[in-house]
């Protein structure tokens, strides 16, 4: 009857919270939901044993029956009442978030909360350097601080979703001041950032145990999650510049983070590519103040509008073309990809390939080419090439390595090569004035990859600190049979392998569908085969993993291996479901708030600068 | 390498403290006078260089030690952050906001609050900076092969 009940209460409370538009009748039918839980679990402490008398808790029915009499009859079961409550302390926390959510949101009078874009910089920033200042005393209170910092900034990402706005810093107007631009665009990488840096941090917490100076980690991990999230929203080019130095300094230092002479040789081969590129992107920025007079990023857009590209704007263009190539790993300029990304720590390897290269790279290309520039059919020539060359090589190259990590970051390039492609063919399709459609579609299935690449490939990366963490090598040559030591880790390593792979249910295979069908649309019979083939190559190399790392012979010295526990699972088993999950991002109304805005970003091109003047 | 000769210590502990009062009146008039925090701080950082050179580095980490400029960085960048935080919660709620002044009057010469946050932002600038690259000079004269983690600015 109570069970019944409970039930009931339960399916109230959904209906409510699913159904209702109402922002109250959503938390009142989340409270309900949240009392018909805390019921449950008194319940469970009020069973009735063989002979029919109430109030024998399953907790004690290992003891024996004398001690099971004293204990029943002078006490309640402890457990229950725990449980419930710690619920009721949890959702009276999370009723008072909502309630002010709900206050903030009348008084806004709109459905979606506004958060004030700098905070998405700020709190990284602030939190960077409070940690900062803990020293190795605070090792528990800095890692609990910088998860709260990644959660919090998870859940701002996830207020913001869809929509549009503009943020003058301190009020000052655009062509003086500086703006930060929240789009589709930008809250799709705002997104992909926030999942991925929660769901690593989360890792770190574990994994990075083994490292000395912690705190110092967080710092730089933050203030790389700063830099990223900078540049995704800054309006204006310089500001840009700026944060993706942040970003790179930042990156530059955790690649080299374990003091070891690779690590640090992987470093500063990393340094060096990076400097450049950010040179080339500087020189860049330069040209283009001189021969616009503005560094906003929709001004400079007008001004090219209104005067055409002369020979300095040209140059730039091809030196943004190099400069954010060299940070996105685009084949010609890969070379330092393989060697700092396996260097790094695990979370880090993750960040790196999951969202670092692609904020920095493919976002800014995208950003400069489609919003300010505008795309030339010579440009989206290029950036197909790219694609392809990358998409191709970097299957290549990542059948021959033996070394995990090493492998997993060539497989970044060749997937980097998808996303770009995807974005080049719309570009493209858009430059040679044929059906639109086509292009937004090539460009969603480019942007959809972007996403399910940032969450499949920092899963695998987390993957390999795992098993690396628990064995010690990274080596596939001396692994084996792991599945059965590590069932967690082959569990989860098995989807975002499927993922990456493209097999049906999982997020990867919707992605690749979308580009080949925009190729065949389009009519580039043969880019679509080539997607089709290199997704073969990438099917060869997970098969390899999966037969070195965990079927085959347990090697001898590997015995005593043990699955890792606690947040490292978390992470990771977090990361597998969204992977199962994100197929579903399609669904039309899913679709409508992440994914189209961010493709209307792009195909709606150098109307951008209008859009951004009129919301002043 | 105890540092250099008597002559150039004896000038340069003269001269270190002129430097440092010099860093704090670029730092204080950022606001009216060609100068700020990071030129102030700079200059801060370099009477502290001085000393290292004259005195050695041991000399000079004792008068200001690493873990405590380090901390001094940290507190001027959040220093900083907060300046600008306070901005989301006085007046015309914005980052940068000046909330002391509400218009953007001009500064004054000898009144630290003319120009509402502004000086204010230019001390935390001036204790970041003095710290991060007297920070920098001292990694740049340690060579150890093992330092976990370096700060980069």
């Amino acid at each position: 009857m109570l069970y019944a009940l409970c039930f009931l209460l339960f399916m109230i409370g959904l209906y409510c919270a699913v159904v209702k538009k109402n922002m109250v009748k959503i938390v009142i039918g989340i409270m309900v939901m949240e009392y018909a839980v805390n019921l449950f679990l008194i319940m469970l402490g009020f069973r009735f044993d063989e002979a029919g008398k109430a109030g024998v808790a399953p907790i004690i029915d290992k003891l024996d029956a004398g001690a099971r009499q004293v204990f029943t009859n002078t006490s309640v079961d402890p457990l229950p009442q725990a449980l419930v409550l710690t619920a009721i302390v949890i959702s009276l926390g999370s009723l008072a978030l909502m309630i002010s959510i709900c206050i903030t949101n009348k008084e806004a009078k709109r459905m979606s909360i506004s958060v004030p874009l700098p905070v998405f910089v700020a709190v990284p920033l602030v939190m960077a350097f409070l940690l900062a200042i803990f020293g190795n005393k605070g090792r528990t209170a800095a890692t609990i601080l910088a998860n709260l910092a990644t959660i919090a900034l998870l859940i701002m990402a996830l207020c913001s979703l869809g929509q549009t706005r503009m943020y003058l810093m301190g009020k000052w107007t655009i062509p003086l001041g500086i703006n930060l631009v929240l789009d589709g665009l930008s809250s799709l990488m705002l997104l992909a950032i926030s999942v991925v840096s929660a769901a690593s941090m989360l890792f770190s917490a574990g994994y990075m145990e083994q490292y000395t100076a912690k705190p110092k980690y967080f710092t730089l991990f933050l203030l790389m999650v700063a830099g990223m999230n900078g540049v995704v929203l800054s309006g204006d080019m310089f500001n840009l510049f700026v944060f993706l130095e942040i970003a790179s300094l930042a990156s530059y230092a955790l690649v080299g983070f374990g003091c070891e002479h690779e690590e640090l040789e992987a470093s500063f081969k990393y340094m060096v590519l990076g400097s450049i590129a950010s040179m080339f992107v500087l020189f860049g920025v330069a040209l283009m103040y001189a021969n616009t007079g503005s560094l906003n990023m929709a001004y400079i857009s007008a001004a090219i509008q209104s005067s055409g590209l002369n020979a300095g704007l040209a140059f730039a263009l091809g030196l943004f073309i190099t400069g954010f190539g060299l940070k996105a790993a685009l084949v010609p300029f890969h070379a330092w990809l393989p060697d700092a990304h396996p260097s790094a720590p695990a979370p880090i390897s993750a960040m790196l390939s999951g969202v670092l290269i692609k904020a920095l790279g493919v976002y800014a290309i995208a950003r400069v080419l489609f919003n300010i520039f505008g795309v030339s059919i010579q440009v989206g020539w290029i950036l197909v090439a790219m694609g392809l060359l990358s998409m191709t090589a970097g299957a290549f190259l990542a059948i021959g390595q033996w070394d995990l990590k090493r492998l997993l970051a060539y497989s970044s390039i060749s997937q980097i090569g998808y996303v770009v492609l995807g974005i080049g063919l719309g570009g493209l399709i858009l430059a040679q004035k044929r059906n639109p459609a086509w292009a937004s579609l090539a460009i969603l299935g480019g942007l959809f990859h972007l996403v399910n690449h940032a969450v499949y490939k920092s899963l695998l990366f987390l993957n390999s600190g795992s098993i690396e963490m628990a064995t010690g090598t990274r080596q596939l040559k001396q692994m084996g049979g792991l599945a059965e030591k590590m069932p967690v880790t082959r569990a989860t390593c098995t989807i975002a392998s499927a993922s990456i792979v493209g097999i049906p249910p999982f997020s990867g295979f919707w992605s690749k569908l979308i580009l080949v069908i925009a190729a065949v649309q389009a009519g580039f019979y043969w880019i679509g085969a080539l997607i089709v083939f290199v997704s073969l190559c990438t099917l060869i190399m997970y098969l390899k993993v999966h037969r070195y790392a965990f079927l085959g012979e347990l090697p001898e010295n590997l015995e005593q291996t043990e699955e890792n526990e606690g947040s490292m699972l978390a992470a990771m088993v977090f990361l597998a479901c969204l992977c199962i999950l994100m197929g579903l991002l399609l669904l039309p109304s899913l679709r409508q708030t992440l994914l189209e805005p961010a493709v209307k970003v792009l195909t709606d091109g150098i109307a951008y600068s209008a859009n951004i003047i009129n919301i002043q | 390498m105890k540092g250099m000769t008597i002559i150039v210590k004896t000038i340069s502990s003269w001269v270190k403290v002129l430097i440092f009062l010099f860093g704090i009146y670029i730092i204080i008039f950022g606001h009216l006078t060609p100068g700020g925090g990071f030129a102030g701080g700079v200059i801060l950082a370099s009477s502290y260089v001085l000393l290292m050179l004259a005195f050695g580095r041991d000399f000079a980490e004792e008068n200001l030690s690493l873990p405590l400029a380090s901390k001094l960085d940290c507190v001027g960048a959040l220093l900083f952050a907060a300046i600008a935080l306070f901005g989301l919660f006085f007046g015309a709620a914005s980052f940068f906001w000046n909330f002391i002044h509400q218009q953007y009057q001009l500064g004054e010469p000898l009144s630290l609050f003319s120009a509402g946050t502004i000086p204010l932002s230019n001390i935390a600038i001036g204790i970041k900076v003095g710290a991060s690259l007297f920070l920098v000079v001292l990694t740049l004269s340690t060579f150890k092969p093992d330092t976990s983690g370096e700060k980069k600015e």
